[in-house]
């Protein structure tokens, strides 16, 4: 009896730690034949819709499966979960993560499924096929359709003043000084959100490769960088000159995201650098003013080889850890999201903004300017080219950190763009690569 | 700045009420709007809370904003509320009564294992925790992302305080009292847990309260160690719906009212032993 | 204050006055006491600690880890963003602890004079402490907006153009500190009170017959003989400066770009990225600047004795 209290408190104390409520309400074995998926996507609005949308139209083919959307962080916390749910092995039975460099660094031979023993494999867009692809090996399906990284423009406050798309950097600031002696603020910039700094250096991309073509290959070599590329160079130089010309919006330290899109919506402003995807938020937001926004690729010096920097879509992708028969379910959900039927699922949850990444998908036709706008880019040859970060594996963690000082006139741009070659170096010595 | 403390309490000079409707007046400034301004905008509406100025709600929104908070996320915040009561109940539980066995024996028994123990009872209470280390060790257990991993770790990070705590105060607790009870046949577990644990309730109130309200409160150790939404501490609720209620300030200020709750009603039933506790163990060093 | 409470303890019914037993081959004090709590402590914190040490030499993602020496403290002290943040941590500890010292001390002198309403005082002042940090962070980060936030609202009543608190790079990491102090100075002012109220009163009574001013008695009386309690403020706040990541990570993220930076933030950020070897350098870093400041310092604060 002496050690009664002891074991009294040993006892609570597992029988309270057992009890973690992470289990509230999730029954995985539901019986009768029936599984259940979960399936992990980031925790934007867009991307919650259209996880929804997919798992109701997938069940509403598949009676027998059901699908639980789980949501995660974005950004640099999302993928710190991502890795570390990998490799403790217990990720979602599916999830839903970038293609590109950020789906290398998941070491997908090691953790994830491979797909190319499915039929739908074949018909996927060649470019999203790389962006997914490593090792030979595919690992991916489209999540939604092709990104531009470009500027989102309010179209009525161009009519108004009478101005042009601009395919220079020169007329872009030129239309600047106009929109600016007109009372608008010519470049919205929201730094609260840190990730929306990065546009003009990321977005800028085409124009580095139209000028230095072999750019992403010395990149990745260790041979070119950022601060020493002319070309590469100039999108820290934009940032820094929207800023020093006084052409942002007065609150552009404090705005976020959510305030860049109304802005941009009611022609507060009239130049956003942006994902095109944020015009499904506009749409579901401000579907009047949506018809007014426009897109047009970042100006570059040289109007003639000026294009658009595309981003491809994100992935959906099975860990090693599904088996069995939830792995039978989970390459049918694959095969359901890689299908017309799923591309119409899509678009039904959020607003195409350019085209989808499975041949035979095809866009509503009555589309959003944006995607028209980035369609005449696409269909120009020469005219578009894929983001750095799906030609190379690299990219530094802390851009976002730096395009904001650099943004705000904190840093001068050469400065910005050597602290950024440190930290693709950083990132480059992580990933082993050759030469660093 | 009058700076003579309370003299005794035969002659009581006139309070001075300048200096006392100064201070009112700041605190009111300083401490009390903040808190009103929190309960302000946490019942208005979604149009009037974007505009954070520090005005009356046009309408009273507590039950619809209640609930809408309640209901985010499937419930994410009762499951929040279930996980943080686990982890503080069994983590204080678990570190109180550990560190008084230490201290117990620390104070008590002069020997080679002195010295180390004193060591890392300073070490503990200096040191940074090494995280990544941690989640390693935690792995190796398999216990990372996992809720008795983290107590543990609550353990671990708080078990030095604690026995400052305590030894402080089992030293004032005469020696006679183990002789007595060790000649009337008691072995040590008995003797600790029969005759000495008791008599530790004041500090025991102290350590529970200042433990508590710190595990609660606790962010990193959560954000490192239990990663993952279903997971998600009260104090990870805030920060998850920040970034979902970014245009939604009535939400965001009623679970920040909805958190500081028991902290509230821990202060309100134990605002004399919180401080008293807290000087008797600062004061000593 | 403390003694108070602890002459409470009852002097038990049973303490007979029997003469002491000899320690035999069974203490009453056994060493497997201090088991459990060694396991726990000695695997998630001591382990670690030693630990870390290699693994801050090593080139560590998730899946293995490649022994590369120094590199990840060159990489540290190479880069300015990160040289920045051990600067940052400096600048918030020293502010942050100074500020709490000073008006923690005058808080409470204030609040065991004379005044009205002291009891609420007390609380009020309290209460911040108890309040989660991420709150705190979040709702002064609202208060804190420059063109919105009552803060600068309230300045703009009285003609003043307030700063932009948390956006402006000259201002970030101080207004994150002013925060850090409003939360935390309710801790000192309750370790002052203490140390103030356990001076015994014949003290004040003889400065008074001594016709000591009130500047005269707090520099001869009060400063010295609450030392105890001032020693505990600094060391306690310099501590809490050092490691500080909470309110940082919630009000600024670090930023603007990387001007408010701190170690602990620092460290996350490698964490974040997946540079698991240089995310512990950094904790090794951290840990050898609290210790290298706060060891001799207390050492120095505790030998001086009160010489009254």
């Amino acid at each position: 009896m002496r050690f009664r209290p002891l074991i009294l408190l040993a006892v609570t104390g597992l029988a309270l730690s057992a009890c973690s409520a992470g289990s509230l309400g999730s029954s995985d074995d539901e019986g009768g034949g029936k599984v259940a998926l979960s399936f992990l996507v980031d925790n934007s609005e867009d991307a919650a819709r259209i996880g929804e949308q997919l798992a109701r139209d997938f069940t509403a083919a598949n009676p027998d499966i059901t699908v639980k959307v789980e949501t995660r962080p974005q950004g640099a916390e999302g993928d710190n979960l991502i890795k570390t749910r990998l490799s403790t092995g217990d990720m979602t039975d599916v999830f839903q993560y970038n293609s590109g460099s950020l789906f290398q660094a998941l070491a997908p031979q090691k953790n994830l499924v491979s797909l190319d023993d499915q039929p739908w494999v074949g018909h996927l867009d060649d470019n999203f096929r790389t962006t997914v692809s490593t090792g030979g090996r595919t690992y991916g399906a489209p999540w939604g359709g092709f990104i531009a990284g470009a500027i989102m423009y309010n179209k009525a406050v161009y009519a108004r003043l009478g101005l042009q798309v601009p395919k220079t950097w020169a007329a872009f600031m030129a239309n600047n000084a106009r929109i600016k002696a007109a009372g608008i603020a010519p470049v919205i910039q929201t730094y609260q959100d840190t990730w929306t700094s990065q546009l003009f250096v990321l977005g800028d991309f085409h124009n580095v490769t139209a000028a230095e073509p072999d750019f992403p290959a010395r990149y990745t070599r260790n041979q070119a960088r950022y601060a020493t590329s002319p070309a590469a160079l100039k999108g820290f130089r934009h940032l820094q000159e929207v800023h020093d010309a006084g052409y942002l919006n007065k609150d552009f330290a404090s705005a976020k995201f959510d305030d860049g899109l109304k802005k941009l919506a009611r022609g507060e402003g009239a130049h956003y650098p942006m994902l095109s995807s944020a015009v499904s938020t506009i749409v579901a937001n401000y579907p009047q003013q949506a018809g007014d926004i426009g897109l047009f690729a970042i100006p570059s010096d040289d109007a003639a080889r000026n294009g658009l920097t595309v981003w491809s879509p994100a992935g959906v992708y099975i860990p090693t850890s599904t088996a069995g028969a939830k792995l039978d379910a989970a390459r049918k959900f694959l095969a359901f999201i890689a299908s017309p039927a799923g591309c119409a699922s899509t678009g039904t949850a959020s607003t195409p903004v350019g085209p989808y990444a499975v041949k035979g998908c095809r866009l509503p036709a009555d589309v959003t300017q944006v995607a028209k706008d980035t369609q005449q880019y696409l269909d120009r040859p020469g005219g578009s080219s894929l983001a750095l970060e799906f030609l190379s594996p690299i990219k530094g963690p802390a851009l976002e950190q730096i395009t904001v000082e650099v943004g705000s006139g904190i840093r001068p741009a050469a400065d910005g763009a050597a602290l950024y070659d440190q930290d693709v170096r950083k990132q480059a010595q992580q990933l082993g690569l050759e030469g660093w | 700045m009058s700076a003579v403390p309370a003299p005794g309490p035969r002659r009581k000079p006139r309070p001075n009420y300048l200096l006392s409707a100064v201070a009112f007046l700041a605190s009111l400034v300083v401490f009390v709007v903040p808190f009103v301004f929190v309960a302000l905008t946490a019942v208005k509406d979604r149009r009037q809370a974007a505009d954070l100025d520090f005005s009356w709600p046009h309408r009273f929104r507590l039950v619809q904003n209640f609930v809408e908070v309640i209901r985010a996320r499937d419930y994410l915040l009762i499951i929040a509320y279930i996980n943080s009561t686990v982890l503080t109940v069994a983590s204080v539980t678990l570190m109180t009564v550990l560190a008084a066995m230490v201290a117990y024996v620390l104070q008590r028994r002069r020997g080679r294992w002195n010295g180390l123990v004193d060591f890392l009872v300073l070490a503990g209470l200096i040191i940074p925790p090494a995280v990544v280390p941690t989640i390693w060790v935690l792995q190796r257990l398999g216990l990372f992302r996992r809720m008795p991993g983290l107590i543990l770790v609550e353990v671990a990070f708080g078990l030095a305080f604690c026995v400052l705590l305590f030894r402080a105060f089992i030293a004032t607790i005469p020696r006679e009292l183990d002789e007595a009870a060790v000649l009337d046949g008691a072995g040590p577990a008995r003797l600790f847990f029969r005759v000495i644990l008791p008599l530790l309730r004041p500090v025991i109130v102290t350590v529970v309260l200042v433990q508590s309200v710190f595990v609660y409160n606790d962010f990193v150790n959560p954000l490192y160690f239990l990663p993952g939404e279903q997971n998600a501490t009260v104090q990870l609720t805030l920060y998850n719906f920040n970034s979902q209620f970014s245009t939604q300030y009535n939400l965001l200020f009623m679970d920040i009212l909805l958190i500081t709750i028991p902290p509230l009603i821990m202060f309100l039933a134990f605002n004399r032993q919180i401080v008293a506790g807290m000087t008797a163990g600062a004061v000593k060093g | 204050m403390a003694t108070t409470t602890m002459r409470r303890t009852p002097a038990g019914r049973r303490a007979t006055g029997a003469p002491a037993p000899g320690v035999g081959a069974r203490s009453p004090y056994p060493y497997w006491f201090y088991l459990p709590a060694a396991v726990i402590y000695g695997l998630l914190f001591i382990v670690p600690t030693l630990t870390a040490f290699y693994f801050s030499l090593t080139r560590w993602t998730i899946f293995d880890a490649q022994f590369i020496g120094l590199d990840n403290y060159v990489t540290f002290f190479r880069e300015p963003a990160l040289v920045s943040g051990l600067t940052h941590t400096l600048v918030y500890a020293v502010v942050t602890s100074g500020a709490k010292v000073v008006l923690g001390m005058l808080l409470a002198l204030l609040l065991t004079s004379r005044i009205v309403g002291r009891g609420y005082l007390r609380s009020v002042v309290f209460f911040p402490v108890l309040v989660s940090t991420i709150g705190v962070g979040l709702t002064f980060t609202v208060l804190m907006n420059p063109d919105q936030g009552l803060i600068n609202d309230a300045l703009a009543v009285t003609g003043i153009d307030g700063p932009a608190w948390l956006t402006d790079p000259r201002y970030a990491l101080l207004s994150v500190a002013l925060v850090d102090v409003w939360k935390g100075v309710g801790l000192a002012t309750v370790i002052f009170i203490a140390g103030i109220v356990s001076i015994p009163r014949e003290y004040f009574e003889a400065a008074k017959v001594d016709g000591a001013g009130a500047w005269d008695t707090f520099r001869r009386i009060v400063l010295p003989l609450s030392r105890p309690a001032t020693v505990t403020v600094i060391l306690l706040s310099l501590i809490g400066g050092l490691r500080s990541f909470d309110l940082i990570w919630a009000m600024t993220r670090g930023g603007p770009g990387f001007t408010s930076d701190v170690i602990a933030s620092v460290i996350y950020k490698q964490y974040q990225a997946g540079f698991y070897g240089l995310s512990t350098a950094g904790n090794v870093v951290l840990f050898l600047v609290v210790t290298a400041i706060v060891v001799p310092l207390s050492r120095l604060l505790n030998r001086k004795e009160v010489d009254l």
